[in-house]
């Protein structure tokens, strides 16, 4: 006796389960019961679960009978005809769908050379248990696992041909990559994705050497010389969007050169750009602060406005400009209707960017580092046969992270280079790496992948012979560009008058509490306060009372609320932030006095 | 000789003196001595912290930056027995916090000399045994009701008792002890227990049920593991759980070197100072397990402040924290509103005597280079001719 549940709900017992479970199991084989159902025999607790619920992960097998896959040469031959479909071999009960439930009921061969009598299932390929992004990490069986997932990480992040009908597209932060190439060592997926249509890196002739330090801690050193011809080049899209909006009063957003009456007007140098249609104009060189689309809006609150007001119509200045650290030229207008039948302005902007100290790099192996030097061409190291690697990593790299098929695919990759052939390094099945050295020594080089190097700035050769060899790097979106940022002085916050937070308001770089400690334990006094003055203010204080009084400009004189004139009110330095705290005890009612005692 | 030493007495501390006293060679000239004693108040002033230094800060920090590096884990304590020790940071978080409810309460039993040196393995296990807390639900294997004459019935493990050197005569006593107003049978393999009031109901034979099993036929209370180790040359007794009251009651404990890791036990059976020398070995020995090195001197400086109000307090808002003066300084460590409005019902005055206060009116804080002041006063004739 076992109790069946269906979706966790308990309908009913059952005398025989195993039998149960396995008539079941023929019966969505043989289509009578839905495949969406799993079953699943939990011995322990003796109970039978059957789940036909969404949102389960399940995984396709192909069904074994008696030590025999079901999938036969026939159905093979069938496929590459295009006679049948994958669907089809699901519904001739040659393939189903396991979930993890079901799976603790099964055996499941890796290979077809493993199946013995009590397999259940065999994996279709080993590469099924991997995605789509971990599928294109080359000779992945060779790494961590914690590797591969840091290379398939990497690989979303990447720049590369992203949609064919990128020209006319707004959308909003993508990159394009200038001159992308297919890996020279490429997995099964690659083809299966058709990756070559829409590849996202390039083959770089990579080093694994130090240089002069700049490539320590992850960082990696470019060839000045591969830049300029076009290595990691890249194009940044980002449109400024501008919506004319409709108001109560049927008052509407006007997209135009905005007049000079207009409050909030710039000046006239920051609408310099604009066409007589209050739109910029294809190809213009744009930086911070210049004005994209011109647009006005309604006054802000109309009907006070117009009892006092004297000028009928003094609309708001609302442009769309770049912000701070923006630039780049105007690529591509757009107007168009929204959903709402509102008029619609759409701007693209163009920034070409070429690598740079601070931008990101990876090869497909979880190794990822940033630019810390782009050396000239004549500078770089080059080999016996006068080969100049585009771009140097850092041995300290390897042992610790243990990404083998880094190694493998830098001996792949030259190998494919030379002999002009793509290599397969689909996980668990790929190329052996002896062939390919093998392949390598008959190519006239050393079969470990090492070659003898000169140093680009003496001449003399290197002690050391270095690794060398071709390999797939990624540009990652990632780039200083759009994160660099400083600030001397700059914007604060209306309420506590302190600076605002963040690149795109310009912001300031908050010293902390902790940083502040390391102040205090230097016992450096003055410099912390110096440090705490963005938001001093001097403010009056009343001697009888302890509030803060009030300053007269006009009379050049001060006075306490409370206590009136003839009190002496005092003029103390705090931080604003402080003062805001007095003022919130004084709304709950608590009495904040200041006692005020001379200094010295 | 011995009184030029003496003059020097409120100079140095006696710690120095002594040791000053017993490292100086024999028939040493006076003037040679007094120079000596000159170079070493020198040398003593020199190494005092400067005034001004925030030692707590630097204290802190000398703690919390090693605590980064600190792995979160209880260690397994190999053994015959589970046994866990709580180790790294949460450890680290107990003693700081001074949490009376301990994690892994532990004990470390040192023993006199027969038994220390472990010649007679026997006479340790059975002192361990003895140790050992059993309590009735160890040994029983079923307790049941009888309805009808509302009797207890409690079925006993002969094995596990005679394995532990038990007697149904024992742990008869023991109950009849512990439990007031029933009346006791030894039964052979069961005990029956039959209240001696008419009135009670099954309610009440439920609860005495449930409240027998807890009942402790044998050991000290609390402790419910025992492992003896070789440490060295001799043997020691670990505990898991505590109880240090009792434990020294032992004949054939040595009370001198036994400890607890529970510092409210220490505390309260030894004495502050004592419970003090215990919070910087309990943070000494977590940092050392670590493969960490933190001065000693900032471990004292905490120790030191958790226990200056007599008692041991933790550094929460409960403990070290509500002793502060300063009411902004409270309020800006946890719990702000409760500190502000208590303030401000008995209008307490901040005098703004510390760091934090300070920072907060952006003042120069008193400490380093904000502390010294001057000591002239500023001529009052600039005040009147204004």
């Amino acid at each position: 006796m076992a109790e069946v549940y269906l979706n966790s709900k308990f309908v009913g017992n059952i005398d025989n389960p195993i039998e149960f479970v396995q008539k079941l199991r023929e019966e969505r084989r043989k289509g009578s019961v839905p495949d969406k159902l799993n079953v699943h025999y939990n011995e322990r607790a003796n109970e039978v679960q059957l789940e036909s619920s969404k949102g389960r992960a399940r995984r396709p097998l192909i069904i074994i009978k008696d030590g025999v896959p079901l999938l036969t040469e026939k159905h093979i031959k069938q496929l590459e005809k295009n006679e049948i479909s994958w669907s089809d071999l699901v519904k001739q009960g040659v393939i189903e769908y396991l979930d993890a439930a079901e799976e603790e009921n099964s055996l499941i061969a890796f290979f077809e050379s493993e199946l013995t009598p009590e397999h259940t299932h065999l994996e279709i390929t080993p590469l099924g248990m991997l995605g789509y992004c971990t599928s294109l990490v080359p000779y992945g069986n060779f790494n961590q696992s914690t590797r591969l997932n840091a290379g398939s990480k990497n690989q979303k992040q990447a720049l590369g041909f992203y949609a064919s009908n990128f020209a006319v597209r707004m959308d909003m932060d993508v990159n394009l990559m200038h001159y992308p190439q297919r890996p020279i060592v490429n997995t099964i997926m690659h083809d299966i994705s058709k990756y070559d249509t829409h590849p996202a890196g390039q083959n770089l002739v990579v080093a694994i050497m130090s240089y002069k330090g700049y490539n320590m801690e992850d960082a990696i050193v470019l060839n000045k010389g591969s830049i300029e011809k076009g290595l990691g080049r890249s194009t940044y899209y980002r449109p400024s969007i501008a919506e004319e909006l409709r108001y109560a009063g049927g008052l509407i957003d006007q997209v135009c050169i905005p007049d000079k009456e207009v409050k909030g007007y710039k000046t006239e140098k920051d609408y310099r750009f604009l066409e007589d249609d209050g739109i910029i104009y294809p190809e213009a060189k744009v930086k911070e602060g210049d004005v994209v689309i011109g647009k006005t809006s309604p006054p802000r609150f109309l009907s006070s406005m117009e009892e006092y007001s004297l000028a009928s119509s003094t609309r708001r200045e609302s442009s769309i400009n770049l912000k701070h650290g923006e630039e780049g030229v105007v690529d591509f207008v757009l107007i168009t209707e929204n959903e709402e039948g509102n008029r619609l302005v759409q701007v693209r902007l163009r920034d070409e960017r070429v690598p740079e100290v601070g931008d990101k790099f990876t090869s497909r192996h979880g190794q990822k580092g940033i630019v810390g030097l782009i050396v000239p061409q004549s500078d770089m190291p080059f080999s016996a046969s006068g080969i100049v690697p585009d771009l140097i990593f850092s041995p300290h790299g390897i042992p610790s992270r243990m990404t083998i098929s880094h190694l493998i695919e830098m001996v792949a990759g030259k190998v494919g280079a030379l002999a002009g052939r793509h290599i397969n390094g689909t996980t668990f099945d790929a190329e052996p790496e002896e062939r390919l050295r093998k392949e390598l020594l008959s190519l006239g080089f050393r079969e470990s992948g090492v070659e003898t190097m000169y140093n680009g700035q003496t001449g003399e050769q290197y002690h050391a012979k270095i690794f060398i060899g071709d390999m797939y790097y990624l540009k990652l979106k990632h780039m200083v560009a759009n994160k660099i940022h400083s600030r001397a002085r700059g914007p604060i916050q209306l309420l506590t008058r302190q600076p605002t937070e963040g690149r795109a308001k310009e912001g300031g770089l908050r010293l902390g509490e902790m940083e502040k400690d390391t102040f205090v334990a230097h016992g450096a006094s003055l410099l912390l306060k110096e440090r705490f003055d963005s938001d001093k203010t001097v403010v009056p204080v009343c001697d009888s009372c302890g509030i803060i009084a009030i300053r007269d400009n006009y009379r050049n004189k001060s006075y306490c609320p409370v206590c009136g004139e003839n009190v002496d009110v005092n003029d103390i330095e705090i931080s604003y932030a402080f003062k805001l705290m007095l003022d919130e005890f004084k709304s709950l009612g608590i009495y904040p006095k200041l006692q005020l005692e001379s200094k010295y | 000789m011995a009184d030029i030493i003496s003059e020097y007495e409120d100079r140095l501390p006696p710690k120095i003196i002594e040791d000053v006293r017993n490292s100086i060679a024999k028939g040493i000239s006076e003037t040679k001595l007094k120079k000596l004693l000159e170079a070493t108040c020198e040398e003593y002033k020199n190494s005092r912290v400067a005034p001004g230094e925030s030692v707590g800060l630097i204290a802190a920090e000398s703690i919390g930056e090693p605590g980064t590096q600190m792995t979160l884990n209880t260690f397994h304590f190999a053994g015959v027995a589970e046994m866990n020790v709580t180790l790294g940071l949460p450890r680290i978080i107990e003693i700081l916090d001074g949490r009376k409810e301990l994690d892994n309460p532990m004990m470390e039993i040192y023993l006199k000399k027969p038994f220390a040196t472990g010649k007679k393995i026997e006479d340790l296990r059975h002192l361990a045994l003895q140790i050992k807390e059993t309590k009735l639900k160890d040994i029983a294997t079923e307790f049941t009701i009888n309805i009808a004459d509302l009797t207890i019935e409690v079925k006993l493990d002969k094995d596990k008792m005679k394995e532990i050197d038990l007697t149904t005569g024992k742990v008869l006593d023991a109950i009849s002890k512990q439990l007031k107003g029933y009346n006791l049978r030894d039964n052979k393999d069961s005990i029956v227990l039959k209240a001696r009031s008419k009135e009670d109901s099954f309610n009440d034979s439920y609860k005495t049920k449930e409240k027998i099993k807890e009942i402790n036929v044998k050991g000290i209370k609390g402790i419910f593991q025992v492992l003896p180790v070789k440490r060295e040359e001799e043997f020691v007794i670990i505990t898991a759980g505590s109880n240090l009251a009792d434990i020294l009651q032992l004949e054939e404990v040595d009370a001198y070197r036994t400890t607890t890791n529970n510092l409210f036990e220490i505390e309260h059976v030894l004495g502050i100072e004592a419970a003090r020398q215990a919070i910087i070995n309990e943070i000494l020995k977590v940092i050392e397990s670590q493969g960490l090195n933190v001065d000693v001197r900032h471990i004292m400086l905490v120790a030191d402040t958790m226990c200056v109000s007599g008692t041991v307090k933790g550094i929460t808002r409960y403990g070290v924290v509500s002793e502060k003066s300063s009411v902004l300084a409270r309020a800006s460590f946890e719990t702000p509103i409760k500190h502000i409005i208590n303030a401000a019902l008995v209008g307490e005055v901040d005098n703004l005597d510390s760091v934090v206060e300070n920072v907060m009116i952006n003042q120069a804080i008193p400490i380093g280079t904000g502390l010294p002041g001057l000591t002239v006063k500023a001529p009052q004739k600039a005040a009147k001719e204004k």
